[in-house]
């Protein structure tokens, strides 16, 4: 398509919207000028001009899906015939369904953990240095490009060569001037998937740095000071004050990480698409969707593990929620 | 500036390391797509500042370009294409030693021809007798090769590769998918602040659940509504309103949270003077508050956006794969698929793909980092 029909399409799709808010409130006020009687019926309708839209989308694409997929999951194929727990048997026995399992625990443990730390380490590093915010920057930028961009960019990183040509790979060309074998990295099962979670890391790391960043910045000068003066070392400085004042702060990045990282998807299918031993529940869920014509049960099962282990986290935050309401 | 002590230095050269770990990678990609793809392919990037020596081999002319002079038949041409810029310092005629000669000396053939090869590539070819054969002789030369950026891999990707149109699509995806939720979600939020209905605190809570809902769990229910939407209606099941509709059903949960979040820390004595005036909530919500939100909806934008930008599965799913509706990210998994080894299209595609993200984030990185904080969690 041009530029030119492109443009019309998005135009006339935003402006739908636009003007179906204009629209229903400009009748709600002229009727309402014509016979002012009934004022808690217009608030109902202008309440529902306002939150029908978001509801009826809310409804299609989250709530209504969520409980349908339930559903699925003790149905067949095509979603027609109850087959009770065939899919989940099916699942427990599945070789790559135990695979992903095992991996996405390990993503679970090593990702969150090493971007975590990381970021502490690097907000607390470049706080003190006046070239830290550039520092603060180049290390936020992964942020900002895609995870399959980002799989480019570490593919590349990981490039093979057979042993007597040059490396084109930076980690392979490293690995030889140091006298090593050229390895074909992303082929190396169980320590492939360590070169996959390096490029998560890679990204996340820089979320973790801008929200530490922020929490350090409330910690009272005085404390610190005070801490200084009685010759404590940077190191106890670290552990006894900072570490204590952001435990909320971890647990707020480790949630937002931990849930990142189960739903894994753009960087597995970029870059191996499961193979050597490095598939992962989004992954292999997204292979039943379309294969051999798609298999909404087995599908549906899969996404089911992945919001088992989001279940936690999201009853803590209505749990945070419910407590701030309070108050 | 403090006093140099050794934790301060210590502290510096490990922010360095952690520096230039992060900012490598890139760096590599963005180098090897400006390089020429033959010298992209055997050679590292970080060997494209210094000059390189290569052995290569070239053909001379054969006997259609002949002139004769004197006594003598010549064949004066020159080696390299045209943009080559090369300084060849040795040469040879036969593949067993290949640098035999220092560049400008005569070197002999078997049949006795004679040939001298010149720094820049020029070489004259000199015979008694008449050339007979078409095909010219081979060279062999080693040359230095100074370093050289181009943007052809730029031009080749583009238009060549289809990434130009991908571009576009995207475009069309990502700002309805963005605007659309953002005109929704803050008459919801303002709802869900400043208007009083039944179920009400149900609503937020659902909200907040629906925050950490894997995109997973919606997928195959969406896709068969979808499908059976488009098989009644006779339209194709895959198309951009479908898409940003999705996107707006996708991102809802998280935008309107986060302009929930904002709304409510606006003084209510404000709203509520307004609605004491007769303002209706229309009005309110036009007059006050869209003004004063205008930060919080940069921000949102922002993230929504690059969310969109950068999405696969969404895009894999609601979307076909002609060239007249693929995204960026889809044609560039496409083309790892395809063109693996073809470093100078996986390289440059995937710094096309990059150049929007990377622009919003340099020149609203404020914006980016606020909305970031402001509680990123997205299903």
């Amino acid at each position: 398509m041009s530029i030119f029909s492109l443009a019309i399409t998005v135009l006339i799709g935003v402006l739908f919207f636009v003007l179906f808010f204009h629209l229903s409130n400009f009748l709600l006020d002229y009727f309402r000028v014509k016979s002012s009687k009934n004022f808690s019926f217009e608030n109902s309708l202008r309440v529902i001009i306002f939150i029908a839209p978001a509801f009826i989308v809310l409804f299609v694409f989250i709530i209504y899906p969520v409980f349908e997929t339930i559903r699925l999951s003790f149905y067949d194929k095509v979603g027609e015939n109850f087959v009770g727990l065939f899919n989940y048997t099916w699942a427990i026995n599945d070789p790559d369904f135990k695979r992903s399992i095992i991996n996405n625990l390990g993503w679970l443990i090593v990702v969150p953990t090493l971007s975590t730390f990381f970021g502490l380490v690097i907000a607390n590093l470049a706080d003190r240095i006046w070239w830290g915010s550039i520092a603060k920057s180049i290390i936020f930028m992964p942020m900002a490009i895609s995870f399959v961009g980002a799989g480019v960019i570490w593919k590349f990183m990981y490039d093979y060569r057979g042993p007597g040509d040059q490396q084109i790979g930076l980690l392979n060309a490293i690995a030889v001037a140091l006298g090593f074998e050229p390895q074909a990295w992303l082929t190396i099962p169980v320590w492939n998937n360590l070169f996959l979670m390096a490029i998560m890391i890679w990204i996340q790391t820089g979320l973790a740095l801008v929200i530490f960043s922020a929490a350090l910045r409330s910690i009272p000068n005085e404390t610190l000071d005070a801490a200084r003066i009685d010759g404590a070392s940077e190191l106890k400085i670290f552990w006894s004050i900072i570490i204590p004042y952001l435990e909320q702060t971890i647990l707020v990045i480790w949630t937002i990480i931990t849930i990142l990282v189960l739903k894994v998807f753009d960087i597995i299918y970029a870059m191996t698409n499961g193979q050597w031993q490095t598939e992962v529940l989004a992954n292999l869920m997204y292979d039943w969707m379309f294969r051999g014509g798609g298999d909404s049960g087995r599908g549906s099962v899969l996404a089911f593990c992945i919001l088992i282990g989001v279940i936690p986290i999201l009853a803590w935050n209505l749990y945070r929620h419910k407590q701030e309401q309070k108050v | 500036m403090k006093k140099l002590t050794f934790t301060s230095v210590f502290s510096q050269l490990l922010l360095l390391l952690f520096v230039i770990a992060w900012i490598v990678p890139t760096f590599g990609l963005f180098i090897s797509s400006l390089r020429d793809k033959d010298v992209l392919a055997i050679s590292g990037w970080w060997t494209s500042f210094t000059t390189t020596e290569v052995n290569e081999i070239y053909r001379t002319k054969g006997k259609e370009d002949q002139i004769k002079e004197g006594d003598y038949y010549f064949i004066k041409s020159n080696l390299f294409d045209e943009n080559q810029v090369k300084e060849i310092y040795r040469f040879g005629i036969t593949s067993k030693n290949i640098d035999e000669y220092e560049v400008g000396e005569t070197a002999l053939f078997k049949d006795e021809t004679e040939i001298t090869v010149f720094e820049n590539g020029d070489y004259i070819w000199k015979s008694k007798e008449e050339f007979k054969k078409k095909k010219g002789k081979r060279i062999f030369v080693s040359a230095k090769s100074p370093p050289s950026f181009t943007l052809d891999n730029y031009k080749e990707v583009l238009l060549k590769e289809g990434l130009g149109q991908a571009f576009l699509n995207t475009f069309a995806v990502a700002l309805p998918a963005t605007l659309i939720p953002l005109i929704i979600c803050s008459y919801f939020a303002y709802a869900l602040t400043w208007m009083k209905f039944y179920g009400r605190d149900l609503l937020l809570a659902t909200i907040i659940a629906s925050l950490v809902v894997p995109l997973q769990m919606c997928l195959i229910p969406v896709l068969t509504i979808y499908n059976d939407f488009g098989a009644l209606f006779g339209v194709s099941a895959k198309s951009y309103p479908g898409i940003w509709m999705a996107h707006t059903g996708f991102g809802l949960a998280s935008t309107t949270f986060l302009l929930w979040n904002f709304l409510k820390t606006l003084p209510s004595e404000m709203i509520e003077a307004a609605r004491v005036d007769g303002a209706t909530h229309y009005d309110t919500f036009i007059k006050i508050v869209v003004p004063l939100s205008i930060p919080s909806f940069a921000s949102i934008f922002i993230l929504q956006f690059l969310w969109v930008w950068n999405d696969l599965l969404v895009g894999l799913v609601f979307l076909d794969k002609h060239p007249s509706e693929i995204i960026l990210t889809a044609k560039l998994k496409e083309l790892l698929g395809s063109r693996g080894e073809n470093w100078e299209i996986l390289t440059t595609g995937a710094f096309v793909s990059m150049t929007v993200p990377l622009f919003i984030f340099f020149s609203l990185q404020r914006y980016f980092i606020r909305g970031l904080v402001a509680g990123s969690v997205k299903g």
